[in-house]
């Protein structure tokens, strides 16, 4: 069985970031990026399934300028067999990448398809489900446990109230949860190896697909700052501010 | 103009965030249909009964579980003449609406905060730490709405009428099996006017108890960090934060937090923010509008018998 892991290109979660001079975006010259940490657990677990003899192949996908060939290899670090770049400078929508991924699912015959829940960038949190419509697949979002058996997959999900299990079929599709896995580190050996592995460029002009978005940025802003108060010095005067000068107890 | 909500519902009660949502629908317009995917009369009629909704329309079938693959066509059908279908930004409607969105071949906007007009939304970003103001260019536009910047809408003084709506078929690719819910007699995350919660300074399992006096005292619900979380001392629903809970209440007690953007994101528009912490350079004193500096494990044992 072949796997597609998709990952996303997004500035590093430990930067803080800051909107750009003109008010139209988030300021990505020179900041430093790394792979969306929901796409380092996909990989994660898909590496884990082909350790386990589960899966043949681990195909990863990645959209964006010519950086994210980068973020591909680091995957191929982690484990993953073979890459596909769809180049597009500009930012491409969920929707829009869920039809070019579900045109290489069919394409590539996979059977299971494994996505971060979210980017951490646009936090839009739609790509898998919006993918595992248009293929007319089941889905499992928020994973925090998968168990592949007989082409059925046991999924557990992290819901707001809890945790909910669902049995669901093959081809599927699947998003992580922070708690599915924790992601390795590459070995040397291994970065060097990756090197090596193959990447696909295909213009996403060359695809065939409607890539105009569906969303005009009209702003960005900072938000409202909230200010620091101030340090109280003990609990009495803290429970004293509380009652009387705020009254929220 | 018709705007379509999705309720969330579990046999009794509609949950908070779906008020919110129907405060939001009678921003875009007064025709407002609420779809009910529950079997219960008791929700029925608790439904009809909110302030602003027009018609209830009630789906029954197969709907346990709420499986997305099941429940996204009878939204489509429920939803043929609105403009707008939007749903609370919790689990339930970020499991489905995505589906739906992509049958009808349309943009979902997500977690909106803010809505300028029938077309234009606001929407944070990175964690909260940017704020995007996007304009929607499909026809027919799939919302999900973040609770805590839309006020609940009432639950008394409506008089919706009730239709019935399509019936749930499984679609056979997918299967409910258990749901393991936590169970509290403390109010919900993210329904609770005051909120207690732990990080990892906190340092085990045992020792996140020390909080539940407090929180019992104040009737409070008790939330966590994600590290918390992480490190197994209490179940993921605890977690407030960028892919967690976001939660607004009228106090919230940040006890062992450091304050990671992260985190941040889920709490900061909190009406008042308390945090103790031993280390006094945290970043959360910068957005705490009291703060203690001191040892948490003598500070909340003293805190919670003076209250």
């Amino acid at each position: 069985m072949k796997v597609l892991v998709a990952v996303k290109r997004v500035i590093d979660y430990n930067v803080k970031i800051r909107v750009n001079s003109e008010g139209s975006a988030v300021e990505t010259n020179n900041v430093k990026m790394s792979m969306n940490p929901f796409d380092e657990i996909a990989v994660e677990e898909a590496v884990r399934l082909k350790e386990a003899g589960l899966v043949e192949e681990i195909i990863i996908v990645s959209i964006g300028n010519k950086g994210v060939q980068e973020t591909i290899r680091t995957a191929f670090a982690m484990g993953g067999d073979r890459g596909i770049h769809i180049i597009n400078e500009d930012v491409t929508e969920p929707l829009v990448v869920a039809k070019l991924l579900k045109d290489i699912a069919i394409k590539e015959k996979t059977n299971l398809v494994i996505l971060g829940k979210q980017a951490i960038d646009d936090d839009c949190n739609q790509t898998g489900q919006m993918l595992a419509a248009i293929l007319d697949w089941p889905q499992a979002t928020f994973a925090s446990k998968i168990e592949l058996n007989n082409n059925k997959l046991k999924v557990v999900r992290e819901i707001d109230g809890g945790l909910e299990t669902l049995d669901i079929n093959l081809p599927c599709v699947v998003t992580t949860d922070l708690r599915l896995n924790e992601p390795r580190y590459a070995s040397l050996p291994n970065i060097m190896k990756a090197k090596k592995k193959e990447i696909i460029e295909i213009p996403i002009a060359d695809t065939g697909i409607d890539f105009k978005s569906r969303l005009e940025v009209i702003k960005v802003q900072e938000p409202p700052m909230r200010s620091g108060g101030r340090i109280v010095a003990d609990v009495d005067e803290l429970i004293n501010v509380l009652k009387n000068e705020v009254g929220v107890i | 103009m018709s705007v379509l909500v999705i309720a969330e519902s579990n046999g009794k009660t509609v949950d908070r965030g779906t008020l919110s949502a129907i405060t939001a629908a009678t921003q875009i317009n007064e025709d407002i249909s609420l779809l009910v995917l529950d079997d219960s009369e008791e929700v029925l009629k608790n439904c009809q009964k909110i302030k602003g909704v027009k018609r209830v329309i009630s789906s029954k079938g197969d709907l346990e579980g709420c499986l997305a693959e099941n429940i996204a066509s009878i939204i489509i059908e429920a939803a043929k003449d609105a403009t707008h279908i939007l749903s609370s930004a919790g689990t339930f409607g970020k499991n489905i609406m995505p589906r739906v969105s992509a049958l009808k071949d349309s943009q979902q906007i997500s977690d909106i905060s803010e809505i300028i007009d029938p077309h234009t939304f606001v929407r944070p970003i990175y964690a909260g730490n940017a704020l995007a103001t996007v304009k929607s260019s499909d026809k027919v536009k799939f919302i999900t709405v973040r609770a805590t910047a839309f006020q609940a809408a009432e639950t008394e003084g409506g008089s919706a009428n009730i239709v019935d709506g399509p019936i749930a078929k499984t679609n056979g690719s997918s299967s409910f099996v258990t749901r393991d819910l936590s169970v509290s007699d403390r109010p919900e995350l993210t329904a609770a006017k005051i909120v207690v919660s732990g990080g990892r300074g906190i340092g085990s399992a045992e020792n996140f108890s020390i909080l539940d006096p407090i929180a019992d005292k104040l009737g409070a619900a008790v939330g966590a960090r994600r590290a918390a979380v992480d490190a197994g001392y209490v179940p993921n629903d605890y977690q407030v934060g960028q892919t967690g809970k976001v939660v607004a209440p009228e106090l919230y007690i940040a006890v062992g937090i450091s304050g990671a953007i992260q985190h941040l994101a889920g709490m900061k528009d909190s009406k008042v923010i308390v945090a103790i912490n031993k280390d006094e350079e945290a970043p959360i004193f910068q957005i705490a509008d009291f703060g203690l500096v001191g040892d948490l494990f003598q500070i909340i044992p003293e805190l919670s018998d003076k209250l």
